[in-house]
């Protein structure tokens, strides 16, 4: 097995006042390997873009511990480490519209980072990074001067994506980075994003709540509901043999460009269980857990 | 068969921007027949809300223009009408269903008068008769507590529900005609198919024709009779759901489907995309519009545009492909596989079945 790039223990967010906190993220445990797609999918409000933000520390944690290659990111340092911990995690956001700023040219946006690190002094060698990073992208050199206003939905994206890898990140967080754009664009953008992590092995946290994607861009998959992860395992495991009841109701709702097996789909409702204290995460095969009792669990493998 | 209540005869709409005039809507052609739900697929900027929109006379103008056309509903063309007269068409005959049910209810209004105001406008009835049928309307789309939820302001309600009041607003003067523009986009799968049910169940009991503007191909599959898929304000290819999913001849319906991974697809592969972005409305390509992101493009598709062409009674696609002079260009392999592995689906299914019996 890879090693563990991303070791998350005990994560808990929990926001506004301390007597009645709201449970964003409730006490989640998970591990992203080096060079893996780990998809988080759940409905909205579930926690999914709060553990994403959590981890490269948009918010300071309630509690737990998030260890980045080895180190705490959420323990006190120096300014210079932090940096080296930025250049290591980037993000790539939801809307192509909003990340951008409107008053910057694209190449200001790309080159931004140079110059909070330091990095491409020289203004020729600088140009040179800005230039590949397009291309890298799918752009052309001609685009480092224009404004976002002047590109569309899948080209603002590809900006956003090309300003998350200009520090040379080895990890990803791609929080719904497909929801705003069109089909035919999405597609587009996955084979980017997929091209990329195998030029550059990046690991990818992929937030996002269209399932048949995330199925196909993900290695493993973890199902969130309400701050908990309630199943995570390998991408085939979670769609062809799901346990928990929820995970199952939500893949009963994914409607198929198959006509004739939609007229015949039946979804499956899902009715909140309220489990003891005991629950915890349960392996019930190789690398594949689900969060209940071990009365439940294996009450839900029968069925 | 039943005459068609809604027909879209050569409509063309523009819009007069500082770049020139964008054409946004360009002979747009179909009908639809009471009980029948249409899906209009396509891109943004394909001219899908233009439609859509225009079917309701929603088009401001300026800048929009209502270049030509007829939209002929219940035997009557709507475009000369005045706002007056579209006002009691409007929310009465035909009511819409927006994307957004955070922004298309009012946050200062009760639910409740949001519903009744529908049906005083409309409807002769007395004050409490509109209250009961109001109450009658939130049960109906599934809202528990009707009653207590009547006299509630639309942030007390989530965005599934807020979705089902607009619904039930939409539906308050029993409307012939609904057309729902991307109703779910905003949604969870879980709520969405929620959602789906509700308006194939409501179809079923009142027979109203539904409109569906969605780019979500499941979506679809699962709701629609009949699909038109605009590119570049037209319809390049319309037929039954089964002859667009299983039997497509538009390259650009090739492309919406191929794009799409399917839960079987394997995740090696990359996607199928379809190359660059749709053309400048403002000046239109000559030819097929599609030509330029097409990879089967003929000489004739940068010339002259192609017409429709007939493949059965009900499907027709505007391809040069299709011509009798055109060289065989069979669908992409990716494509035609996925069909194949949902055609050998359903028949293993079947076999299994007369087995059993």
């Amino acid at each position: 097995m890879a090693k563990k790039l991303l070791e998350i223990k005990n994560l808990t967010q929990y926001f506004g006042s301390s007597k009645e906190p709201v449970k964003a993220v409730d006490g989640i445990s998970f591990d992203i390997y080096e060079g893996e797609t780990l998809g988080l999918v759940g409905e909205s409000g579930c926690g999914k873009s709060t553990t994403g933000r959590s981890i490269i520390r948009l918010y300071d944690i309630t509690d737990g511990e998030i260890i980045f290659n080895g180190k705490d990111v959420h323990s006190s340092k120096s300014a210079n480490e932090m940096k080296q911990f930025n250049r290591q995690m980037q993000m790539i956001f939801q809307d192509p519209y909003a990340s951008l700023n409107p008053r910057m040219k694209a190449g200001e946006i790309i080159s931004e980072a140079f110059d909070i690190h330091g990095l491409y002094k020289n203004k020729k060698e600088r140009l040179e990074k800005v230039e590949s990073l397009l291309e890298a992208v799918g752009l052309n050199k001609e685009h480092a001067n224009r404004y976002a206003h002047e590109f569309s939905g899948g080209q603002r994206q590809r900006i956003g994506i090309a300003r998350a890898l200009s520090l040379n990140p080895s990890f990803i967080i791609a929080d719904e980075p497909i929801s705003a754009l069109d089909v035919s664009i999405q597609a587009q953008v996955v084979n980017l994003l997929k091209q990329l992590q195998k030029e550059l092995n990046l690991t990818y946290l992929f937030i996002a709540h269209d399932l048949s994607m995330v199925k196909y861009i993900s290695d493993r998959i973890a199902v969130m509901y309400r701050g908990k992860i309630v199943e995570i395992g390998l991408a085939d495991d979670i769609y062809h043999s799901p346990v928990h009841p929820y995970t199952k109701s939500l893949l009963s709702a994914i409607p198929l460009p198959d006509p004739i097996s939609e007229s015949k789909r039946t979804r499956i409702p899902y009715v909140h269980e309220e489990l003891d204290e005991s629950a915890s995460l349960y392996e019930v095969a190789d690398m594949h857990f689900v969060y209940g009792t071990a009365a439940s669990v294996k009450k839900w493998q029968n069925t | 068969m039943s005459e068609p209540i809604l027909q879209v005869k050569d409509l063309r709409i523009h819009f007069k921007t500082f770049a020139g005039f964008v054409q946004a809507v360009r002979g747009v052609n179909f009908e639809l027949k009471a009980g029948e739900t249409l899906a209009i697929v396509g891109e943004s900027g394909s001219g899908k809300s233009v439609t859509s929109n225009a079917l309701m006379k929603l088009i401001p103008e300026p800048p929009g223009i209502y270049e030509s056309g007829e939209i002929i509903f219940n035997g009557r063309d709507l475009i000369p009408l005045s706002d007056k007269e579209m006002s009691k068409v409007r929310g009465n005959e035909i009511s819409m269903i927006f994307q957004d049910p955070m922004t298309s209810l009012n946050p200062t209004m009760r639910v409740g008068r949001q519903i009744t105001e529908v049906i005083l406008k409309h409807k002769n009835v007395s004050a409490s008769e509109a209250k009961k049928r109001a109450i009658k309307l939130l049960d109906q789309v599934g809202i528990p507590m009707p009653e207590k939820r009547y006299k509630q302001y639309p942030h007390e309600f989530s965005g599934g529900m807020r979705q089902r009041v607009v619904i039930a607003i939409a539906l308050a003067a029993e409307p012939k005609l609904l057309i729902a523009d991307e109703p779910t986009t905003a949604l969870d799968v879980t709520i969405q198919a929620q959602i789906l049910e509700l308006m194939k169940d409501i179809q079923k009991t009142s027979n109203t024709s539904i409109i569906f503007i969605t780019h979500d191909l499941g979506v679809v599959a699962n709701v629609a009779d009949r699909v038109a898929v605009m590119y570049a304000g037209q319809i390049v290819e319309y037929g039954t759901v089964n002859e667009i999913f299983y039997n497509p001849k538009h390259p650009y319906t090739w492309g919406l489907l191929g794009s799409m991974p399917d839960i079987d697809s394997n995740s090696d592969e990359l996607l199928r995309t379809i190359p660059g972005s749709p053309p400048d409305l403002t000046q239109p390509p000559k030819g097929d519009a599609f030509a330029a992101r097409n990879e089967f493009a003929l000489a004739i598709d940068y010339e002259k545009e192609p017409p429709m062409f007939q493949v059965s009674e009900t499907h027709f696609a505007k391809t040069w492909l299709l011509h009798p002079d055109a060289p065989k260009i069979p669908i992409p392999e990716a494509v035609a596989k996925r069909i194949e592995g949902y055609l050998g689906k359903e028949n293993m299914l079947n076999g299994e079945k007369t087995i059993r019996n």
